[in-house]
């Protein structure tokens, strides 16, 4: 019995649609090269065709974006003729597959966004989402996942200086792998990637091509895949660090001498998208030499060497008289470099098999086996306007007759508040992420002022008093109910978490993870999620500068969790005045900056807890803006000694990590007005804890005052306990139903708190007894 | 101007920057030493810094120590010239046999990035004569190969001729255990963090100096160790001035 094969076009990935798009652009049926070609280009990993006119609402622009989306990296200027480039990407469909390669290959390409626009990449951030830490194919992926960011990034030495570990059920099909890169740059060196300059020549330099990788963004990433498919594993890329180190130094040399004109890295669809996007952004088109690209095997087809997604290579635009000198950085790097075409000025891409001579001619008897216009490729790729379509069920109120939710009622339960606040701290998300970041070369450049661990990371920036504070951030749990609600939280909170150390929030990087857009609730998620990316983003007056869209984020049976995964990037003028969250010193007031409200929806307790609550807390973005500019005026005035927002696990978590990281406790007092759970464990948004000494108080009520933000006095700190009494209205309603008092609500050794902080994850992931 | 101290570069060196950049605090002047070339150009002292010389694919150092620059290093180690290697340049050194044992994957067999406390065993060498007191000095490591490994008999030979450098040891000074303790980063043997040669002018330690350089880095307490390398270097070629031709310099 056999069937008929399918055209290759569907083979490709391509739909029919899509095909006619192609036989339009091209007022011809393509061949089978060019069908290649376009099947990568028009992938969803390189056309962005579902999600473009989504991301064109975004606010992208600002005073200081010298590069915004559309480059290979976002840009903004620092001072001091400096300028930092930060870009973000996933590699969660590699990272399935092949959770060591997938992990390694995502840290080596967006560390070569970051380099190709002329910057030393200085810092990396990996957020990682898996599925049940207690599983075994998730331990076996978290334990590839961490080795191949830490085993890519510490050999390139670039440190992995933050970012986040999230176990959240939704993801146990489909982990996602998000890697943040951030470099610095002299405003007078930054690069394009652009081919301009017909007779140029176009460079390929790095590492040799081979079959690592065929069709890894078509295949891997641009479709749904079911469990385990080893059929796809050659799809996989593999990285060589080694390799990628020589690279950055090699390109920065190029780049700081003036030998290049652009200058890309190859990653999804290779050398086919490193031409035509060079010579889209230019207006130009490109002549390739398809013999001369240098080959790590025998008997490539065309194809393969067009679309081969082999790690750690680079095109640079050459004037014909700076070859010599690049070929000579290249060889003292020990880099194979080869001239592999010619910049023309026909628009077009065209694949020449049989060599050009040393003119630029094309060889007697060569053949041109593929010509398409770089636009059709590029930026006039088809786009699509999906359908959008809500969940038929979502934010359920409880039904009619039934009780409220029980975590409304915490003490009400029987439930000890000073248990639970033990048992989140130890929590698989909350515990301490000392396993992951150990593997982690965090210090090497010797910028590194904060590390992982504890809030936002600092980075010193050499020769300057400035410093960058960088953070990761993503409520996915939330974005489950409401993903507008959700992507805007996960703005407020990840610049709310540069804020809090007294730095100004200066831009965002963002990954959207999503499912099948094809299917209209997948898309409306999507939809939602980025117009609360840009209200949020509007609101707080920072441009988004670039980032990435990963769809088909599904598994047999299931789909991520909507995942608008968001990256800040801070500048501080003068690193000596930046706060840590750690209480410093004892006898400091704690207080409470911002109003706690209502809603456990989506929140660590209620995932502890459980019970039937859905509703997540408000975001009122006007109140965000105010919190965040009254903790940076508090501390550019001197007026804190510590400061820590208050997010995943809410008020209680935010004070019991202060402490434990201060080595210090202290004596707090709650206002309940609602319910203690919520006064505990809320994690309603623009919220901040700080510390100051007894002196300043004042200074800060005036200054929020100023700001309309509310402040109240928590406690004081000191010894080797932390209590928290609970009083207000709430508190004692129905304490005799608990058969306790509630007003010494929490009363636990410093001690025990960080064992459960140190401990938890580890023992979660079964590699501690 | 300064002493002027060699950094050697291999393709794959990542601290090469960040140990100029700790040098040129101590007060040196330092000069990066390309790995193809046999010339150390009369540098007053070597420094090998951390990377993954190579890409170290096979085994940390084994392919850096055929380099030519290495060749000039043992030349100029053999005329009595201070060499100090740090992380990998501690592997390479070890590989070369110019200071002894040998430097095998941590015992959890994990990569780990993490701040220790180190001790130094004497302070009359060339590498801690700056430290001042017996104190513990804090500075991170990042390897994952540095658990250090002899047979017992040179490490009772090691310890009689006073060839440690360096102890780990737990946060109360105590030398740190061999295994199980947090303190021994890696489970090296009798806690050793860094070794001396014979001669006591080549030096190998895992911890990294040149990230504890400054105070707003977490710790200041490596600076003094490269203060000293670059003080014994300038009393060895006078003042801080030419240095003496080396025997690298003639390879």
């Amino acid at each position: 019995m056999s069937t008929p094969p399918a055209p290759l076009h569907r083979t490709l990935g391509l739909t029919d649609e899509e095909l006619t798009a192609i036989e339009a652009k091209l007022g011809r049926a393509p061949n089978d090269l060019e069908l290649a070609m376009f099947s990568v280009m028009w992938s969803e990993h390189c056309s962005y065709k579902s999600s473009r006119p989504l991301l064109a609402t975004l606010p992208t622009g600002g005073d200081d974006v010298v590069a915004g989306p559309g480059e290979n990296a976002g840009v903004q200027r620092i001072g001091d003729g400096l300028a930092v480039a930060f870009k973000m990407e996933s590699h969660n469909h590699p990272s399935a597959v092949e959770p060591y390669q997938g992990a390694a290959t995502g840290v080596g390409g967006i560390l070569r966004d970051i380099f190709a626009m002329g910057a030393r990449p200085i810092a990396v951030l990996d957020a990682l989402r898996f599925g049940d830490p207690h599983d075994a194919r998730t331990r076996h992926l978290v334990n590839g996942v961490v080795g191949g960011v830490g085993g890519y990034g510490n050999c390139v030495g670039v440190p992995t200086v933050g970012g986040e570990l999230v176990f959240d059920p939704s993801y146990q099909g489909n982990p996602l792998v998000n890697v943040m890169a951030i470099g610095i740059v002299r405003e007078d060196r930054i690069m394009r990637a652009a081919a301009p300059g017909p007779g140029n020549l176009v460079v390929l330099y790095g590492s040799t091509t081979g079959r690592d990788g065929i069709g890894g963004a078509s295949v891997l990433a641009s479709a749904t895949f079911g469990d385990q498919d080893p059929s796809k594993r050659p799809a996989v890329q593999v990285g060589d660090p080694f390799a990628e180190k020589l690279l950055i130094e090699a390109t920065l040399e190029i780049i700081d001498r003036g030998l290049a004109v652009g200058v890309q890295d190859l990653g999804a669809a290779g050398i086919t998208c490193g031409v035509a996007e060079m010579a889209d952004r230019a207006g130009t088109g490109i002549l390739v030499d398809l013999d001369a690209i240098p080959r790590r095997e025998p008997g490539m087809a065309p194809f393969e060497v067009m679309i081969s997604e082999s790690q750690e290579r680079m095109v640079a635009i050459v004037r014909p008289d700076r070859y010599g000198a690049i070929a000579e950085v290249c060889a003292r790097w020990g880099l194979p470099c080869a001239v592999i075409g010619r910049v023309t000025a026909d628009g077009d891409i065209a694949i020449l098999e049989g060599g050009l001579d040393a003119a630029g001619r094309p060889n007697p008897g060569a053949r041109e086996i593929a010509r398409v216009p770089a636009r059709a490729l590029a930026s006039e790729a088809i786009v699509f306007e999906r359908l959008a379509a809500p969940p038929a069920r979502r934010r359920a109120a409880p039904a009619p007759g039934l009780p409220p939710a029980p975590s409304e009622l915490l003490p009400e339960r029987g439930m000890d508040p000073g248990a639970v606040l033990l048992g989140l701290f130890g929590s698989p998300n909350l515990a301490s992420r000392r396993w992951v970041y150990e593997q982690y070369d965090h210090h090497v450049g010797t910028n590194t002022v904060a590390g992982p661990g504890r809030g936002a990371a600092v980075l010193r920036v050499k020769g300057t008093r400035r410093a960058l504070v960088a953070t990761t951030d993503c409520d996915q749990a939330v974005a489950a109910l409401d993903p507008y609600l959700g992507a805007a939280l996960s703005v407020a909170e990840a610049t709310r978490n540069v804020s809090v150390t007294g730095a100004r929030p200066l831009g965002v990087t963002n990954c959207l993870n999503f499912g099948d857009p094809t299917r209209p609730e997948a898309f409306w998620q999507l939809r939602e999620a980025v117009r609360g990316l840009g209200d949020a983003c509007r609101a707080l007056g920072i441009p988004v500068t670039g980032g990435n869209v990963s769809l088909y984020n599904e598994a047999p049976g299931s789909a991520i969790a909507p995942t608008p995964e968001i990256g800040v990037v801070g500048l501080a003028d003068d690193v000596d005045t930046l706060v840590g969250p750690a209480f410093v010193g004892d006898g400091d007031l704690v207080l409470l900056a911002g109003e706690t409200r209502p809603g456990l929806g989506g929140s660590a307790y209620a995932a502890l807890a459980g019970g039937g609550d859905d509703d997540p807390p408000t975001l009122d973005l006007a109140r965000e803006v105010a919190l965040q500019a009254f903790v940076r005026d508090a501390i550019a005035a001197r007026l804190v000694t510590a400061a820590q927002d208050v997010s995943g696990g809410g008020l209680a978590i935010a004070i019991a990590e202060m402490a434990t990281w201060g080595g210090r406790g202290g004596r707090f007092r709650v206002a309940v007005a609602g319910s203690p759970a919520v006064a505990l464990f809320g994690e309603s948004p623009s919220r901040a804890v700080l510390s100051a000494g007894p002196d300043a108080v004042e200074a800060l009520r005036t200054l929020a005052a100023a700001r309309d933000v509310p402040l109240a006095e928590l406690g004081i700190t000191g010894g080797d306990r932390l209590v928290i009494d609970l009083a207000g209205e709430g508190a004692t309603g129905a304490a005799e139903a608990r058969g306790a008092r509630v007003a010494d609500a929490v009363d636990l050794a410093l001690a025990d708190l960080r064992h459960a902080w140190e401990h938890g994850l580890p023992r979660a992931l079964g590699v501690e007894a | 101007m300064g002493v002027r101290v060699g950094v050697v570069v291999f393709p794959g060196s990542n601290c090469e920057q960040d140990t100029t950049w700790g040098l040129r605090l101590a007060g040196a002047e330092p000069v990066e030493l390309w790995h193809e070339s046999a010339d150390l150009g009369g540098v007053a002292a070597v420094v090998l810094p951390g990377g993954f010389a190579y890409g170290d694919y096979l085994r940390a150092g084994v392919i850096a120590r055929f380099s030519p620059v290495m060749r000039a290093v043992a030349a100029f180690a053999a005329e009595g010239g201070l060499v100090l290697g740090i992380c990998n340049g501690f592997q390479v050194l070890a590989e070369a046999g110019l200071v002894p044992g040998a430097l095998l994957r941590n015992r959890g067999l994990r990569f780990v990035c993490r701040e220790v406390a180190i001790a130094p065993e004497r302070l009359d060498t060339p590498f801690t004569r700056l430290v001042g007191e017996d104190r513990p000095l804090r500075m991170p490591v990042a390897h994952g190969e540095g658990c250090y490994y002899a047979d017992a008999e040179t490490l009772d030979a090691l310890e009689r001729d006073g060839q440690i450098l360096f102890r780990y040891v737990r946060p109360d000074g105590t030398p740190a255990g061999e295994t199980d303790d947090p303190a021994n980063p890696n489970g090296s043997l009798r806690a050793i963090a860094g070794v001396m040669n014979a001669a006591g002018n080549v030096a190998g330690l895992m911890p990294h100096p040149e990230r504890a350089a400054e105070a707003i880095l977490g710790s200041a307490d490596g600076l003094p160790i490269l203060r000293s390398l670059v003080a014994a270097a300038g009393e060895r070629t006078g003042a801080g001035g030419a240095a003496r031709v080396s025997a690298g310099a003639t390879a």
